[in-house]
């Protein structure tokens, strides 16, 4: 007995023990986000309950449970319709349940304003008011027509965003002006005027354009019953798209499930962001990392070689390197503080004196943005890469520096030629986990700059092409203001393990990306040992 | 305690170390060494541990100002040039005195660019030039012939006794007047030991050498004159031949007999 104690097999099992509880925890959390997640997009069968008053309730089946002394099991159903219920889901008790039937001919609409819509098609209307009895085929048909004449329209919203654009601009250049001297730049100004007037015309003109087709298009209509009879008159304009989900095919609705996948990859969100797609929340935290990674990346290695090479080892430095340790163990609310008082307030009020007074008290830099966010978690994250390149750094043999300086190197050569390749695997190492972490972090982005909806991208087509003014979305945000802020918090779970699941794969995806580069570079640059 | 006299028009005094102190912080540990290298002679440091050999060596291309704490006494000339002077350049004098190391430590770059480092770092780029010394450097160190069709691939993939030619390739290729050699057979295995102490033979036709070594008959083999070190004092300087052979100090000839060490 005293024998196995000594051998260690102990600790060996506890060991291994440790490590199987944490596989098992990681495991765990995947299977749950991947459970949670996957199956949202996959369209669900819809149920007909006849209850014993007579009255119907149809929906999909989302949850059941039992009350823990009586027993009675009840049924939850996402019964939709929330413009006739006023509530997306409804609780049905198992004992009020008379009969149950599956209708091959029930409706699953998804609409751009007020969630599903379930029921059943009972005619068509078309632009002059007449009426046609319909099936799917007709609806089908009407439906990819509209769609078809909605996309036309695109041509003029792009128009009138780009008329919107230049009136901005002109707007900004009168303001510049007045605040230069109203009196001395008058002939300037009523030019400018006159021009945005123009401006202004123009895009009324389109506007009413615009309403008008629109106008037009909503006239062409679909009378759908809900389960207890009730009519209902849907603009096709209003429907994003339509199912008849008991009558689907596997593979139809595969087809579907792979609709909705490039829905959420590439489309704008809708319905206070619990539907639709999440590209502007993807797009938002790429580049927010990104940029994130081009200010911390140098300042990290540099200031890592300062310290490592440079700087006299004393008492110092020491501190200095205490210093940056436990900053990387600062909580990060703490640098959303510090981002709002020095970046935003701070620097982002003392630009906008200086290049935008006549804007003020407007901020244009003074306010949250995606260059402001990108600096807080750039400090956030600096310590672990200094850390990383100072520990590579350290980690190269003596010898090589040595080699290096005594065939006459100067000390910024071997650092340069020598130790700065020698030391990228490990420096790589730390801007994935430093990416990692800031992929992750909300609290301090929602004190400078993240926001629930943004309505333009940091980076489009317009000059300079990069925003760095503007707010943007984040997938970590997301997940907090679908989970918690939405309105519907019960149909926006499932969306909040999607955003989770994307949150993952991207950080899944810039870490790969990270380490296949690392491991190159490492196959380049081991030492050997003989 | 002067060497042996030699035919002072083939080999003139080269290195000339004058009352050299050293100090690390507060230990005193090079204590009055005065000696001289000669010219095209392979000159060996012998010695215990921590006698302070391998210190004098890294004087001779002030290695040892990467340590803070080092401070020193005394005069150590190249050719008449003072070494130990604050003003000398010590980027040019480690182009006129090449050092191999005890772990032979080739950068993770290809053979190739090994090789023409030094040459790199002094701005000559020329395709041509670094070819032909790439060529020259390489013959120079025996191994030529092994690495030639291979000299784009990484240096860490030879060898242990490879990598260190290749490490004395790279330090002739810069043509430096010595070469310091700090222990180069330690880590080898017998064979590339004596592919090295042959090199070293040929060498010292058209470089001066200084090795330390812990191997006695290495000393005796390669060497032509021998500075036995004790304690951070020069107890005796001579010809290799009589060094081994006939001793003045008994503490020189305890240590190469063996009875401490």
């Amino acid at each position: 007995m005293k024998n196995y104690w000594k051998r260690g097999e102990p600790m060996v099992l506890t060991a291994g023990a440790t490590l199987a509880v944490i596989l098992f925890m990681t495991l765990t959390l995947i299977a749950v986000i991947l459970g949670n997640s996957l199956g949202y997009f996959w369209v669900k069968g819809l149920v007909r309950f006849k209850l014993h008053d007579g009255s119907y309730v149809m929906g999909q089946l989302t949850a059941a449970e039992s009350h823990a002394l009586t027993k009675a099991r009840r049924l939850q159903l996402k019964v939709g319709n929330r413009d006739l219920y006023s509530q997306d889901f409804r609780w049905v008790d198992e004992s009020e349940i008379s009969s149950k039937d599956i209708p091959k001919d029930a409706y699953l609409l998804e609409r751009f304003e007020h969630g599903n819509f379930f029921g059943f098609l009972k005619e068509l209307k078309k632009a002059d008011g007449s009426t046609v009895a319909a099936d799917a085929a007709a609806l089908q048909q009407a439906h990819s027509e509209i769609m078809k004449k909605q996309k036309g329209l695109k041509q003029i919203k792009g128009q009138m965003s780009d008329l919107n654009q230049s009136s901005e601009t002109l707007r900004l250049k009168i303001q510049k002006l007045e605040y230069r001297g109203a009196e001395a730049n008058s002939a300037a100004i009523s030019t400018l005027n006159e021009e945005r007037a123009k401006l202004t015309a123009t895009f009324d003109g389109l506007n009413e354009k615009l309403n008008q087709q629109q106008a037009e298009l909503a006239k062409v209509t679909a009378v759908f019953t809900d389960a207890a009879g009730t009519e209902k008159e849907l603009p096709l304009l209003e429907i994003v798209r339509f199912y008849q989900p008991n009558s689907m095919s596997i593979v139809a609705k595969a087809g579907a499930y792979l609709v909705k996948i490039n829905e959420l990859l590439f489309d704008d969100p809708r319905e206070s962001n619990t539907e639709g797609g999440l590209f502007p929340a993807i797009f938002g935290t790429v580049m927010m990392v990104l940029l994130m990674s081009v200010f911390s990346l140098p300042f990290g290695v540099i200031a890592a070689i300062y310290l490592r090479e440079y700087a006299k080892e004393g008492k110092l430095v020491q501190l200095v390197r205490i210093a940056v340790n436990n900053l990387a163990g600062v909580p990060s609310i703490v640098y959303g503080v510090f981002g709002l008082g020095f970046f935003v307030y701070g620097i982002g009020g003392a630009l906008d004196k200086l290049f935008f007074p006549e804007r003020l008290p407007t901020p244009v830099f003074g306010t949250g943005g995606i260059l402001w966010s990108s600096l807080t978690l750039a400090l956030l994250t600096v310590p672990v890469v200094i850390v990383a390149t100072e520990e590579s750094l350290a980690s190269i043999p003596k010898g090589i520096r040595e080699g290096s300086l005594a065939l006459g190197a100067t000390k910024f050569q071997t650092l340069t030629k020598v130790l700065l390749p020698m030391a990228t695997p490990g420096i790589m190492t730390g801007l994935v986990l430093s990416m990692a972490r800031a992929v992750g972090e909300v609290a301090p982005l929602m004190m400078v700059g993240v926001v629930k909806l943004a309505p333009t991208l940091p980076f489009d087509t317009q000059f300079p092409f990069f925003h760095m003014d503007r707010k943007f979305m984040h997938l970590g945000f997301h997940i907090f203001d679908v989970g918690f802020q939405s309105p519907n918090v019960e149909a926006a779970k499932p969306m909040v393990y999607v955003t989770t699941l994307l949150l993952l794969l991207i950080v899944i995806a810039a870490s790969s990306l990270a380490i296949r580069f690392r491991n190159q570079m490492r196959r380049r640059y081991t030492t050997s040992h003989f | 305690m002067s060497p042996e006299p030699v035919d002072l028009s083939k080999h003139p005094p080269l290195i000339e170390v004058e009352k050299l102190h050293l100090y690390y912080g507060v230990s005193h540990a090079l204590k009055d060494i005065s000696l001289t290298m000669r010219k095209n002679q392979v000159t060996a440091f012998i010695g215990p541990s921590g006698c302070g050999k391998s210190t004098l060596l890294r004087c001779l291309n002030r290695m040892n100002d990467l340590i803070d704490s080092v401070r020193i006494e005394g005069s150590i000339r190249l050719d008449k040039d003072e070494i130990t002077a604050r003003s000398t350049d010590v980027i040019s004098l480690r182009r006129r005195v090449g050092m191999v190391f005890q772990q032979s430590n080739p950068f993770p770059k290809s053979i190739y660019e090994n090789i023409v480092y030094g040459l790199r770092i002094a701005g000559i780029n020329d395709k041509a030039t670094l070819d032909e010394t790439v060529e020259r450097s390489l013959k120079g160190a025996a191994i030529w012939n092994e690495v030639k069709d291979r000299l784009h691939d990484s240096a860490l993939g030879l060898s242990g006794g490879q990598a260190q030619r290749i490490c004395i390739a790279r330090a002739i290729a810069t043509n430096p007047e010595v070469i310091l050699m700090d222990e180069p057979c330690s880590a080898l295995d017998p064979l590339s030991t004596l592919k090295i102490e042959e090199l070293i033979d040929e060498l010292k036709e058209q470089y001066t050498i200084v090795i330390v070594t812990h191997n006695m008959q290495q000393a005796a083999r390669v060497s032509d004159a021998t500075a036995f070190f004790y304690l951070g004092e020069l107890i005796e300087m001579g010809d290799t031949k009589k060094i081994f052979t006939n001793p003045e100090k008994q503490q020189t000839e305890d240590y190469i007999t063996g009875r401490f060490g």
